[in-house]
């Protein structure tokens, strides 16, 4: 029979520990993984080499081996430039507002929904609210610049009530409001999976003994649910840190225009601008930079999530 | 008893309010953008449209049908998301049944997965990849679309711990009976594994329909985009110079019926997946994310 011992079965002292099979026995499985591989170090490592250019001075007709070799000076030009500079304090300071939101929003949903008895009820606003996370941000930035617009739905809502109708998207401050606040409203019910997750998973009798103490609901939900939320908020929250430097490049820009690009630039917009302006090198270092700098936060971020929450992906 | 208490029924059915207001919140827009895409074209450029159709006609469909590049464009989204999705799906399994057998069975596992683990944290950026796609000729290409996004290590991991769940009488069994490694994958692990399958198969389906930005990177003419990416510039840019947009398209343009009516197109794949999406994924989100 093929393959009845997976193990090697060639005559050896046997020593108690597990042989490693050897390699005929397991040329199929590395050939399952064969297209994976290759298509990972095409698409994947192979343009790796090409972030040397952050050190070049590149010139599109010279190539990569042929431009002149600048060091650190495109480094030092970036954090001279106010432009980059502006750029990364918007991205912080927008990923930062939604990471806090993004977390607390969620969570305050979750515990909302788990006091609806009725599941009927339960399942309908669920289906509801997950729905606007699988919308592109081309529909709904179509949908916003329609709706958000000096005469759209909203504002002409604000003049009824006698109130001076704002450019949402026209003015930087109110901007960055709306970028969070959609991206809130996109995201909240689907990031309230995991917790609806998490609450279905306490123990009842834990309420119970809480009850039978005298607690009452708030008591309940202070002392019981949101400890045995925190695990969760905490794996979410050092997940979600990795990905500070992005802030969403498809949201930003579907909605951004002229008038806005002092505060609503994010790094990733604003590497995508200089490609299309045709300056390489320059793109190529806030974007090493950005990847750098992300590939830390992520390590950090799961490896915190490990050792903390017992949280592994592999 | 706490739910007996007065005080708590005035807050259950407050709670129940805000929820529900929540809730019809969240499908607002889309119905507001439907409503007008059926409206007639005064009244829904005077704004007075709100969530129902005022001068009811179907004037605003029929003629983003017209449009030829509209029409091409479905047609390369729908190509894209079922070869994408297929093509993905195939790889995907494929490696994470390898990456899910123990590391004393297969040896270089570990190896493959900080092989995969790389590439999910580390990217090389816009640049590079740009020059690396126009390197292997694929700029203009409909496979540009398909290609570089095979390999989803998202997906994988998701996959390899689904099978590392199942149990290892399955195999054993099957081993017994004198399968060989591809009759294990194929004939046990394939039809036990449908649910897990078909919600990351819906996912990327999702995803293709939804991805605009690579049509737009690399490929240069109008009729090769894919619908996201038509979209994208017909409905939210402002600068029509790099878009080449021809006279008739420009006449489409002012129009907010139209630009609802193709919103809406783009919506409703979606809208229609919808429901299967919903029976699979609240499990898979779950198994991605509670460890043992």
């Amino acid at each position: 029979m093929k393959n009845t011992d997976i193990i090697s079965s060639t005559a050896r002292p046997s020593t108690g520990r597990p042989r490693r099979a050897p390699f005929r026995k397991t040329w199929r499985l590395h050939l399952l993984l064969l297209p994976a591989v290759l298509l990972a170090l095409v698409f994947k490592y192979a343009p790796m080499p090409g972030i040397v250019m952050a050190f070049q001075d590149f010139k599109p007709w010279l190539g990569i081996s042929n431009s002149p070799w600048v060091g650190w000076d495109n480094f030092q030009l970036m954090f001279t430039l106010r432009g980059t500079v502006q750029v990364i304090w918007n991205t912080l300071l927008i990923s930062v507002m939604k990471i806090v939101f993004g977390l607390a929003v969620p969570v305050l949903f979750a515990l909302m929904l788990n006091e609806i008895r009725n599941m009927g009820m339960k399942r309908s606003i669920q289906t509801m609210v997950y729905l606007p996370h699988f919308m592109s941000w081309v529909i709904l930035g179509g949908i916003l610049l329609d709706l958000l617009s000096l005469d759209g739905i909203v504002n002409r809502l604000l003049v009824t009530l006698n109130l001076d109708p704002v450019m949402f998207l026209g003015e930087g401050n109110w901007f960055r409001t709306t970028v969070i606040v959609s991206d809130l409203w996109k995201e909240f019910g689907f990031s309230a999976i995991v917790f609806l997750a998490a609450l279905s998973g306490i123990n009842p009798d834990l309420y119970e003994a809480a009850e039978i103490d005298g607690a009452g609901r708030m008591q309940q939900t202070v002392h019981i649910t949101l400890p045995s939320l925190l695990p969760m908020m905490v794996v979410v929250f050092t997940l979600s840190l990795g990905n500070m430097l992005n802030a969403n490049f498809d949201q930003i820009f579907n909605l951004i225009n002229p008038l806005v690009l002092e505060k609503g630039d994010i790094i990733d917009t604003f590497v995508f601008r200089s490609f299309q302006d045709g300056q390489y090198s320059l793109a190529t270092t806030v974007g090493l930079f950005k990847s750098v700098i992300g590939f830390i936060l992520i390590s950090g971020g799961y490896y915190v999530a490990y050792r903390w929450a017992n949280y592994r992906i592999f | 008893m706490y739910y007996k208490n007065p005080s708590y029924k005035v807050f259950y059915y407050f709670n129940l309010a805000v929820l529900i207001g929540v809730s019809i919140l969240c499908i607002l827009p889309m119905i507001h953008i439907f409503a007008v895409s059926l409206s007639g074209k005064s009244a829904a450029e005077s704004n007075l449209v709100t969530f129902l159709p005022i001068d009811f006609n179907l004037d605003s469909y029929a003629r983003t049908f017209e449009n030829d590049n509209f029409t091409n464009a479905i047609w390369t989204s729908v190509m894209r998301a079922i070869a994408g999705t297929l093509l993905s799906m195939g790889v995907t399994i494929m490696a994470a049944f390898s990456l899910s057998r123990s590391s004393v069975e297969f040896k270089a596992r570990v190896f493959y997965v900080w092989f995969f683990l790389v590439i999910m944290i580390f990217d090389a950026g816009l640049v590079p990849n740009y020059l690396l796609i126009q390197q292997l000729g694929l700029i203009n290409s409909f496979w540009v679309l398909i290609l570089p996004g095979l390999v989803n290590v998202w997906n994988m991991i998701l996959m390899m711990n689904f099978f590392r769940v199942l149990p290892k009488e399955l195999d054993e069994a099957a081993i017994m009976d004198g399968a060989s490694t591809f009759r294990i994958l194929f004939s046990v692990y394939l039809p036990i594994s449908m649910p897990a399958i078909a919600t990351i198969s819906l996912f990327t389906m999702v995803g293709h329909w939804n991805s605009w930005f690579d049509g737009m990177l690399y490929l240069r003419s109008q009729d090769q985009w894919p619908l996201a990416t038509l979209l994208q510039t017909i409905v939210v840019v402002q600068d029509f110079s790099k878009t080449g947009i021809t006279p008739e398209d420009m006449a489409m343009l002012s129009n907010r019926s139209v630009k609802s009516a193709q919103i809406f197109i783009a919506m409703l794949p979606i809208l229609l997946v919808y429901p299967f999406l919903q029976r699979f994924f609240v499990k898979g989100i779950v198994l991605g994310a509670v460890k043992e």
